[in-house]
């Protein structure tokens, strides 16, 4: 699936920091976010007093080592961690609990409900949250899955599908609710290097598309570099803001370009100055 | 290891490109079954042979025991069977006891669906149930049967007492360790909805965790039968009509050991047909169609 080049490009200046901010009032705010969670022994701190605000239509990447607190971060804008100290506000309000308002796809093919078809599965929450009646639900997500192209799939049962055609369910599933928010956990980590790259296409053509906003956890500086508008860079234990970066000029046909190694070099230094193990 | 061996390499072989050859001359690429084979795959058939040959068995030794007060021939049964069927009201019976069964049973299951929503949903539900499983579970229910008769009389109430008592914890324990094996993935989908309460376990849990919760089933329905056959040779009438336990009771008391074997045949025969055509039909349109069970 070709991207036309430069269409997808949008009208606003990254570089100019008082465009950014200070004008536009942020989407989502995580200001001064602490997050613990207990295991058997002891409480862990995730992350310490993470900052940071996506825009709307904000491709917003949590880039970093594993141990960095990217995906309690996410679960935490999800509603599903409370933090300790902090704030979350989505469009102004603080955010308590789960809601259909910020849908997720997990990184786990088990995140589909096997006893529902992919058609049964696109449109339940949309039945469930009472945002659509039954046909409307099902039209709705008809239309979804076709974006993803799995229209030949619609009647099948989740087990019969491949891994990427389970990840592309979740993504029409999540699209379908027209989330303010959609948030991603590494959802292409579980597959093959191929299904990625064109998922990370197909995702890019649908922003393109819809223009929704999208905050996306991974530890592949490639992959962030390539899917995201703006890079949140994380130091591990705890999570701490390391650097923010833009990162939109990029995309697959740029990867192998001098401009996207030097980038690629300076996160890579970044967050592995003294590391040994290294993620592509 | 010598250093010769921690040095060595792999020799240098020439590279080559081939093309590859049409389907044609391999051969079978796709074969259909024979019929044998399509035969074999049949698990009916092969159960019905299973089936038949238990009968020839049985029939060939109590003719070579030839003592039918001990143990009658497989077709004597079935000539008692018969007889049972059109003078003594045998089909009257097992209704009776099968209605009795059904009633005990469904109540059963509501309260075991309440009393693990209730566990899943707080802690001390949760400690309730574990408590109570462990405390009621190897009880035997037909040792709660004096109790119940003193409590409830001689009726229907006290078999539903003890069915109940049969069917309630096994199902319990089984849906409880369902709910717990739900992945957590699964789980935050369906909060991520904005499901909770009952929503979130009809809606999330109970559909998850329906492989177990069919498993308790199953276990419940053998000991809710045994339970009850045992209660009914105990005490038979349950006002005044008899079911399949006092059918087999009162034949031993007068020494129609075929009839006997007929009604112990009639009780296998309806676990059979439970357990494999009830119980697969659930399993085939629910469990299996979703890829949750091969």
């Amino acid at each position: 699936m070709a991207r036309p080049a430069g269409a997808m490009r949008q009208p606003r200046n990254y570089d100019d920091p008082s465009a950014a901010q200070g004008t536009l009032r942020p989407l989502l705010d995580v200001s001064g976010v602490t997050l613990q969670y207990k295991t058997a022994r002891q409480l862990v701190t995730a992350t310490y007093r993470v900052q940071f605000q996506v825009h709307a239509a904000d491709r917003f990447i949590l880039l970093g080592p594993s141990g960095c607190g990217k995906s309690s971060l996410l679960k935490a804008v999800g509603g599903f961690l409370k933090p300790v100290e902090g704030s979350i506000s989505l469009n102004g309000r603080d955010v308590h609990g789960p809601g259909p308002d910020r849908m997720m796809v997990f990184q786990e093919f088990d995140q589909l409900l096997p006893w529902k078809t992919v058609v049964q599965n696109v449109a339940y929450p949309l039945i469930a949250t009472r945002k659509a009646g039954r046909k409307e639900a099902h039209e709705k997500a008809l239309d979804c899955i076709a974006r993803v192209n799995l229209s030949k799939f619609a009647d099948a049962h989740p087990h019969t599908l491949s891994g990427g055609m389970k990840q592309r369910v979740a993504i029409a599933r999540a699209l379908a609710m027209e989330p303010d928010i959609l948030l991603m956990d590494e959802p292409f980590a579980a597959l093959d290097a191929l299904t990625r790259r064109r998922m990370q296409e197909e995702l890019l053509q649908l922003w393109d598309d819809l223009r929704f906003t999208l905050l996306f956890v991974t530890h592949s500086i490639e992959e962030a570099l390539i899917v995201g508008s703006r890079i949140l860079v994380l130091s591990p234990h705890p999570g701490q803001v390391k650097a923010e970066l833009n990162c939109h000029h990029y995309d697959h046909r740029a990867a192998g370009g001098a401009e996207f190694q030097a980038m690629h070099r300076r996160i890579h230094d970044m967050l592995f100055a003294d590391a040994v193990e290294t993620h592509v | 290891m010598s250093d010769a061996v921690l040095r060595r390499e792999p020799p240098l072989r020439p590279e080559f490109e081939r093309t590859v050859v049409d389907a044609g001359p391999i051969g079978d690429v796709a074969r259909p079954l024979s019929a044998w084979e399509r035969l074999t795959d049949q698990t009916a058939l092969r159960r019905t042979v299973l089936l038949l040959a238990i009968a020839l068995l049985w029939e060939g030794y109590a003719r070579w025991l030839d003592n039918p007060l001990v143990f009658p021939t497989f077709s004597d049964t079935i000539l008692a069977l018969w007889d049972g069927i059109r003078n003594d009201g045998l089909p009257t019976m097992a209704w009776v006891s099968l209605s009795t069964l059904l009633q005990g049973y469904v109540v059963a299951v509501v309260l075991a669906v309440v009393m693990t929503s209730v566990a899943v949903s707080t802690r001390i539900g949760n400690d309730l149930l574990s408590t109570l499983t462990s405390m009621f579970n190897p009880l035997p229910a037909i040792a709660l049967l004096p109790i119940a008769m003193l409590w409830f009389g001689l009726g229907t109430v006290s078999l539903t007492f003890v069915l109940v008592h049969a069917v309630l914890w096994p199902l319990a324990l089984n849906m409880h360790s369902g709910f717990m094996a739900v992945p957590e993935t699964l789980r935050m989908a369906g909060r991520n909805y904005g499901l909770s309460g009952l929503r979130y376990v009809f809606g999330i849990l109970i559909p998850a965790a329906f492989p177990a919760i069919l498993t308790g089933l199953k276990i419940g329905w053998a000991f809710a039968w045994r339970t009850l056959i045992a209660a009914e040779l105990v005490f038979g009438v349950s006002s005044g009509k008899g079911g399949l336990g006092w059918f087999i009771f009162q034949n031993r008391n007068e020494l129609y050991i075929d009839k006997v074997f007929a009604g112990l045949v009639v009780v296998i025969l309806i676990g059979l047909f439970i357990e494999n055509v009830v119980f697969r039909w659930i399993e085939g349109h629910t469990v299996r169609h979703w890829g949750m069970l091969r």
